[in-house]
């Protein structure tokens, strides 16, 4: 095409070669972002095949022209290259704008190299696409431990949720290619409907540091990137075919991505994985196997000036809990708690039985964006998601094949962003959120509704800024205001509603009494401010330290105010509380870096004071006809966590480099002077690893993870009479599990099958020597041992 | 420029249009499908007499109020009764039977029947298809000797039937979970 058209060009001006030649174009090149004009810019002149450079006040001059068109190349240092024909019937003046900040733009960027950060002063952290190709059989939170002070709390091997400086759930912003997840993250038990094999980068900022996204990231917030796009015409993909020996699992994934150098693009990404019961070294752990499909397309345009894009993507996850966790009452816990091996222990098999949960998430996005002149840029994004969980008891008769829980979260959510880079010394950038969020509780289930249906209205808006005020320090801060409404339609039992006391309390909510149950409509408003700032000091080339203080406001999520009965794996009855307010988060942290000499060394320190934290105390214990139960309250105390995440890494050659990450954490309960519940433990991991280009770029390493015993923790034991053996027996739920060690390999080659294919093998072993361990943070530890010895192996195709 | 500034103006109110849908649609409310809320036992003496009945109610199920229970009188000492049970869920209208549901699926239920201060002794009368004890049918022999004990009748749901014991009643290897648990306190005399 453009050989044609300088043919076209060239002909062209054969043409008119006997007209006018001789016409002057003037012409100026300025910024595009605060119209500066820029000196020294090179500007090519096509047909003349001669090159001029603007001068001081970014002016050139151009004369002898014919009449006709006149192509211009104009480059310089820093800029995005820009070709520019001008038609000329007379003199001209023609102003040029160039794109200065090139380096900033992912548009432009190549693919997998640069690191896009979502934040200059908070802790963050980035996932590159390679490690997670390590991933690709695993899970989003297993592929988040990489980073120092993320841990996870889990519900068997397969319900990972990821956990930052000890908090997780409703504390965690997850995004998905800017669409934050709206999947019922309040349940423990409920993982993040993410496929990571359509994430290209993730980054993990520990605190609220980053308003854009929401102002109740007391944890952190997880940000996840897809491919970015090219500008240039290219087309490429990836396969990666994987299997692993426990649990016999497989997993296929597949991507292709296509784009232009006008902008154009489309992306398609699929994902297929299984397994069956996996096992622990000792026996199998029955009903333990997961299926897990995941399917994302995008396509659109993005130019400099202006774009669009939308984006699909569908997961579904069908994962069995283990049989064994599946009780009746205390006396079954105790029984599980006091018998080494699980209750239930079958043959391995792909079969996935109740207790199970099938959770689809469809996430639908579409985006414009568009530059203005001395301006900036203005993003306009809406997307809608639908969550559809259902959970499958262990039940009996024609209710057997019935989902217990049948839930649908529809969120509608519009955004607006705009970013002001006028100016080089600062950014500003400020934005609107308004979302619509329903949720249906099908009632058909046959079972009372664990969480109400509801209709919430979120409003939020943002204000942030950046100073470069000199060359070693920048600054930044924002705020953050959000409005949440939460309309509920719920259910109570009479003896409940009056138990609670909201009989006194709440009487006016009442809409219906139906006798033994009431129907109310709580409606509740919450008013959030959140704010951050910080700073980041180069100490000289080598280092830097960097320090932020957020405050950030959680208002009560659905399940703190509303749960309200038997939760069957923990034998326990929890309860919402209609009273609870907002907590409120103040968050301090620092940092140092060091990067000299084959030494890496990244320490972050912070402390979180919680006011009104919201967590789970046992409360008494209330009798059924099923046997006593513990009571678990949603309560609220002033909470602190502390903690130290260090990541280290030193090339002591070239063929060999050491490393560790370490994580120390402290939680405690301030009113009640306590400790707080599921803390992780001190965790050290320590690798060597080696590496030779000229053997295919082989590398082999080997990985020692060593999790302490967490000795900081709640006393919520608490006896129950075993009637039919006369006798009171103490139910030990907190004491954790002792320390483990476990030692994981990891081995890789990649060969070049032709100029632009290359074949990745990995071969990587987990717990080597097939310990057993209990994890204090795996809410089945009470019921099965870990996950024993797992071989992998790892197939990837680049093209 | 005055473009721009309506642009951005419209982008700004545009997310404050969504808040609008609204339906008040009144949810049905749920009645629990699988409660059991009411266990009798009726012991009827071998030999003719007044039945005797255990009751536990519990018609709030999981809610806070605790179980009623109530014994119809004492037992006597050295007599064999022939017990069956009874199971509802009284929160429907009229109370749905429960037993129905235990005797489709009698393979993968089992009652458990025990006493403290060996005040009684219990066998099955009902078995399932594979010659399982079931438990809705029993007998309960009352020791010779006077005296008071609790007596705790349980019901699991996918015992282990085959693990040791289990067929003769023995709860200490069954598993399963515990569907109904309740405790009587008896007098022998």
């Amino acid at each position: 095409m453009k050989h044609f058209i300088v043919s076209l060009f060239i002909l062209s001006f054969g043409i008119i070669h006997a007209q006018n030649c001789s016409l002057t174009l003037l012409g100026e090149i300025k910024d595009f972002h605060d119209a500066t004009p820029i000196a020294s810019a090179t500007i090519y002149i096509k047909h003349l095949d001669k090159y001029i450079v603007s001068d001081f006040n970014g002016k050139f001059k151009i004369e002898d022209l014919c009449e006709g068109e006149v192509t211009l190349v104009i480059s310089h240092i820093g800029c995005e290259t820009k070709t520019v024909t001008v038609m000329m019937t007379g003199d001209q003046f023609k102003s040029i704008d160039l794109e200065h900040h090139i380096e900033e733009l992912n548009e432009v960027a190549v693919k997998g190299s640069a690191i896009r950060k979502e934040s200059k002063t908070a802790q963050e952290s980035v996932l590159k696409t390679k490690t997670l190709e390590k991933y690709s059989a695993l899970n989003l939170g297993d592929a988040l431990k990489e980073v120092s002070g993320v841990s996870s709390i889990n519900t068997g091997n397969a319900i990972v949720k990821p956990m930052i400086n000890g908090m997780h759930s409703s504390r965690l912003l997850i995004l998905n290619n800017n669409v934050r997840l709206q999947d019922q993250e309040w349940g423990i038990e409920h993982a993040p409907n993410i496929d990571i094999n359509a994430a290209n980068q993730i980054s993990v900022i520990k605190g609220s540091g980053t308003l854009a996204y929401g102002g109740d990231a007391i944890g952190g917030i997880i940000v996840i990137n897809p491919s970015r796009n090219i500008l240039k015409d290219t087309l490429f993909g990836k396969t990666i075919v994987g299997a692993q020996t426990n649990g016999r699992g497989y997993n296929i994934t597949s991507s292709l991505n296509k784009s232009y150098a006008s902008g154009w693009f489309a992306n398609v990404q699929a994902s297929y994985k299984r397994n069956g019961d996996f096992k622990s070294p000792d026996y199998y752990l029955t009903n333990t196997g997961l299926k897990s499909i995941g399917v994302s397309v995008s396509a659109g345009r993005k130019r400099f000036e202006s774009g669009f894009e939308l984006f699909y993507s569908y997961v579904d996850n069908e994962i069995g809990i283990l049989r064994a966790s599946h009780i009746g009452n205390v006396n079954d816990l105790v029984t599980a708690i006091n018998t080494q091996e699980p209750l239930v222990v079958e043959d391995f098999s792909y079969d996935i039985n109740s207790p199970k949960q099938d959770v689809k998430h469809h996430l639908l996005k579409g985006l414009y964006y568009k530059r203005f002149k001395n301006f900036g840029k203005v993003t306009v994004q809406y997307d809608y998601q639908r969550n559809q969980r259902f959970e499958f008891d262990i039940r009996v008769g024609d209710d057997r094949d019935k989902a217990a829980l049948d839930l649908r979260l529809q969120t509608h959510t519009l955004t607006t962003d705009v970013v002001l880079d006028a100016k080089n010394e600062y950014r500003l950038k400020f934005g609107l959120l308004g979302r619509y969020q329903d949720n249906f509780a099908n009632p058909d289930t046959g079972v009372r509704r664990l969480i109400p249906d509801y209709e919430r209205y979120d409003l939020g808006a943002y204000l942030t800024s950046e100073w470069d005020v000199n060359e070693n320090l920048l600054l930044d801060a924002g705020i953050r205001y959000d409005f949440n409404r939460i309309d509920a339609k719920k259910f109570y039992q009479t003896s409940r509603w009056n138990e609670r006391g909201y009989n006194e309390d709440f009487a006016s909510i009442i809409i219906e009494d139906l006798g033994t149950q009431l129907l109310t409509n709580p409606v509740f408003d919450y008013h959030n401010i959140s704010f951050a700032t910080g700073l980041k000091y180069l100490l000289n080339e080598d280092s830097f330290v960097s320090a932020n203080y957020a405050l950030a406001s959680r208002p009560p999520n659905p399940s703190e105010l509303f749960s309200d009965g038997l939760h069957h794996s923990a034998a326990r009855i929890e309860l919402g509380d209609l009273r609870l307010d907002q907590e409120l988060s103040n968050r301090v942290s620092g940092s140092y870096s060091l990067k000299k000499n084959g030494l890496n060394i990244l320490v972050e320190a912070f402390y979180n004071h919680i006011n009104d934290f919201m967590y789970l105390q046992p409360v008494g214990i209330e009798q059924t006809i099923r046997g006593a139960f513990p009571v678990w309250n949603y309560q609220q105390t002033n909470a602190a966590l502390y903690g130290v995440d260090l990541s280290l890494d030193y090339r002591l050659s070239d063929a060999f480099k050491v490393a560790n990450t370490s994580a120390f954490i402290k939680g405690n309960d301030l009113t009640n002077n306590t400790a707080l519940i599921d803390i992780p433990s001190f965790t050290t991991i320590n690798q060597v690893k080696y590496v030779n280009p000229k053997w295919n770029d082989f590398s082999a390493s080997l990985k020692s993870e060593w999790v302490f015993e967490q000795n900081n923790f709640p006393d919520y034991n608490f006896e129950t009479f075993i009637a039919s053996a006369n006798e009171t027996v103490l139910v030990d739920i907190s004491t954790p599990p002792p320390a483990y060690h476990l030692l994981h390999f990891y081995s890789d080659v990649n060969v070049p099958i032709s100029e632009h294919t290359n074949l990745n093998i990995a071969l990587s072993v987990n717990n080597i020597f097939n310990t057993n361990y209990r994890a204090y943070l795996n809410r089945l530890r009470y019921f099965a041992d870990d996950l024993g010895r797992n071989v992998m192996l790892q197939l990837q195709l680049n093209y | 420029m005055k473009t721009l500034k309506l642009l951005i103006f419209t982008l700004c109110v545009l997310p404050f249009a969504v808040s609008c849908s609204d339906d008040d649609d009144t949810p049905p409310p749920v009645n629990e499908e699988e409660v059991i809320t009411t266990l009798t036992a009726t012991l009827t003496p071998a030999g003719g007499g007044t039945a005797i009945t255990l009751q536990t109610r519990d018609l709030d199920g999981d809610g806070p109020d605790a179980p009623v229970v109530t014994v119809s009188g004492p037992l006597a000492a050295g007599t064999t009764y022939n017990g069956s049970l009874e199971l509802l869920n009284e929160t429907e209208s009229p109370a749905e039977s429960i037993n129905v549901e235990i005797e489709e699926e009698d393979d993968e239920h089992q009652f458990f029947f025990q006493a403290t201060n060996s005040i009684a002794t219990f066998a099955y009368v009902d078995f399932d298809g594979d010659g399982n004890p079931v438990g809705l049918e029993f007998t309960l022999t009352t020791a010779a000797t006077t005296g008071t004990g609790n007596v705790t009748i349980t019901l699991r749901h996918e015992p282990a039937k085959d693990a040791a014991g289990v067929s003769d009643g023995d709860i200490s290897n069954a598993g399963g979970e515990t569907d109904i648990e309740a405790t009587f306190a008896v007098v022998v005399q």
